[in-house]
């Protein structure tokens, strides 16, 4: 079975307060998952002390995400643990399709070299959240606490106050922010008197994890109506320690405690697998929502990952947006909380991460829709489509196996417009494209350069001469002169950048506003804007 | 602004409903339905063009409930 951790529970001095004069924490974090976890460490590193609770005090039961996306590692090794991560995982990056036992098409999801990390790595969800926990514990500002369950929460207007249960019964602590990292079932989210809505997906998917030796490619396939599981689809995918994630879609009526069984799962996998050589790691029946909140702050409580949007797998887009939430608030919370910024930096957390929820529970929703047609007529349209693939470019595009993952891009009021003329380069609220660089001969890659900057906005200059003057507190990236070399010239290429140009970026790589000329005026705009002075 | 043509395109309109028409002849229902199926889907691609196809829609959603 799966690798359990076992984290003890202890006693914190809080928990001796009286009732009247509980302990005022500035952030307290509830909820100990991949999300939690991550913002805990984001925080922390960005100079705050944060309060982390868990009702739990173990991690590793049961099976969850596997793939986690480039962005996803980017941040992580902003966090110090995306190189524990990729070392562990396995790396890919090509999908495969198949219709019947004939391959429709591939796809290849980072076909330009040159960056860090790979698109995709997987890893089972019980190893990043074991080396996110590992982390934690190097960072005195993160407070986790386990086996400490919030039951109640009362809001008030600068301040909320929190109930919580532990093995030694409960205490009360008061926060000025609370963030709701507690998963899809959040009670957080009943407590603040919101609710869940969306789209539930009648048909039942069984999850399978199983260790075998196994020469299959380290590459995403994914079947419609295998010889194997007729009339339904079927996907096979490495991990790392010869485990293996196969899901088969069941029937709608198909009674889950009976599918769950072992029994019953291993013809289904023998059939598959054309022979017996696998043991169970683990078996779960799913049937998928998707699903979101209508905002995510309300007021000082913020809801962040599964506990404010709920995606069916097939995108990865589960955790990978709750990771993309965790960075997108970070930074904001602690500019909040150092005074640095308006409260209402808040809300275009909620604005960003809102738009990001739409568009993955659109694409995840297609997904689902596609491997599940609800009627006739749909599952019409999907065989012509799969019919008409076998031979035209078109219809290989519709095929809907999944569409993995990709950051977001915000149309947000943080971004200044372009003023000037760019024909690529990611424009104001996309994020950061990785390229090549040297530093003194040494190779590193823009992405490092930007990660040692852990706490601050970046400017990223194309040098051409003396570097524009700005803002003491944003610091530079000099590519070109006598900064990091542009050997391979792909970082003036993806950033469509001439000598002299500028790409502001925020604390969590996304930019901001991006100048031909920068000018200190310009960029003291664009960064005010980008803090929510505006 | 509407896009979709809606204009008579064919020389010869008797000649394009005739090769439809055709095309199912000697069909059963279920072997038409997923012509027609695939029809729409070629079609549409060969329009190319979100906004025609959002207008064709509408005006076959309309006809379709006049009958
Ligand atoms: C079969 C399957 C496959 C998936 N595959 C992928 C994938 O490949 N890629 C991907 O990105 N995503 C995937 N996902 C989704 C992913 O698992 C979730 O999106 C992710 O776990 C969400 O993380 P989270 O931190 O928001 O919540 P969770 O992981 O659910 O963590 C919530 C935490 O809060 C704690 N908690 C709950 N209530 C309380 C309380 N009252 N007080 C204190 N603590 C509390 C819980 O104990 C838990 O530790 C998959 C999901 C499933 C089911």
């Amino acid at each position: 079975m799966s690798a359990v951790r076992q984290f003890g529970y202890s006693r914190h001095p809080d928990q001796d307060r009286d009732r009247l004069r509980a302990a005022h924490h500035d952030v307290v974090v509830v909820g100990a998952g991949p999300v939690g976890l991550s913002l805990a460490i984001d925080l922390a590193q960005r100079g705050q002390r944060v309060v982390l609770l868990d009702d739990a005090d173990r991690i590793g039961e049961g099976s969850r995400a596997i793939c986690f996306s480039k962005r996803s590692l980017e941040y992580w090794d902003r966090l110090g643990v995306g190189q524990r991560m990729v070392d562990k995982g396995v790396v890919w990056k090509v999908g495969k399709i198949f219709a019947r036992d004939a391959l429709l098409y591939q796809f290849d999801l980072l076909p330009e070299p040159g960056h860090k990390r790979p698109a995709f790595i997987n890893l089972q969800q019980y190893y990043a959240e074991s080396y996110l926990a590992d982390r934690t514990a190097e960072l005195a500002a993160i407070d986790l606490r386990w086996s400490n369950k919030v039951t109640s929460l009362e809001r008030h207007n600068d301040h909320c106050e929190l109930t919580i249960e532990t093995p030694d019964g409960p205490y009360r602590v008061s926060a000025s922010y609370v963030v709701a990292c507690d998963g899809a079932r959040s009670a957080l989210r009943g407590m603040v008197g919101a609710d869940f809505e969306g789209q539930a997906f009648e048909d039942q998917f069984l999850i399978a994890d199983v260790k075998m030796t196994a020469a299959f490619p380290t590459e995403r396939w994914f079947w419609f109506d295998p010889p194997f599981h007729s009339g339904r689809s079927a996907l096979l995918h490495r991990q790392p320690d010869d485990v293996w994630r196969i899901d088969l879609q069941l029937s709608r009526d198909a009674d889950p405690a009976v599918e769950r069984r072992p029994e019953n799962v291993r013809p289904r996998i023998e059939r598959m697998l054309g022979n017996g050589n696998f043991e169970f790691e683990w078996i779960s029946v799913y049937r998928f929502h998707c699903r979101r909140m209508r905002r995510f702050v309300h007021d000082r409580v913020i809801f962040a990952g599964d506990s404010a949007h709920q995606v069916s797998p097939f995108g990865a887009r589960g955790a990978n947006s709750g990771l993309e939430d965790a960075e997108n608030l970070a930074w904001k919370l602690a500019l909040v909380l150092s005074g640095d910024a308006p409260e209402s930096l808040i809300e275009s957390y909620n604005t960003e991460r809102s738009a990001a929820a739409d568009e993955n529970i659109r694409e995840s929703t297609r997904s689902t829709d596609f491997m599940a047609p609800a009627t006739a007529q749909e599952a019409r349209m999907r065989q012509a489509i799969l019919a008409l693939a076998k031979d035209t470019e078109f219809a290989k595009r519709m095929v809907n196996g999944g569409r993995l993952s990709v950051p977001s891009v915000y149309d947000t009021p943080l971004s200044t417009p372009d003023a000037d003329e760019w024909s690529a380069g990611p424009r104001p609220g996309s994020s950061l494209v990785d390229a090549p660089l040297t530093d003194d001969g040494k190779d590193i890659y823009l992405s490092d350069a930007f990660a040692e900057n852990r706490d601050g906005f970046a400017l990223l200059e194309f040098a051409n001469g003396t570097s524009a003057e700005i803002d003491a507190n944003v610091r530079r990236i000099w590519i070109g002169g006598d900064g990091l070399a542009d050997t391979e010239g792909l970082a003036m290429k993806r950033y469509d950048a001439t000598p002299g140009a500028a790409y502001l970026l925020r604390p969590d790589g996304y930019v901001a506003a991006r100048f031909r000329h920068p000018s200190k005026d310009g960029v003291a705009a664009a960064l005010a804007r980008a803090n929510g002075l505006q | 602004m509407t896009k979709l043509s809606t204009s008579s395109n064919f020389v010869k309109p008797d000649d394009a409903f005739r090769m439809i028409l055709e095309a199912h002849r000697g069909l059963e229902d279920s072997a038409s339905h997923a012509l027609d199926t695939a029809l729409v889907l070629i079609l549409a691609n060969h329009i190319g063009d979100l906004d025609v196809l959002r207008e064709a829609i509408a005006l076959a959603e309309q006809s379709a409930g006049k009958q």
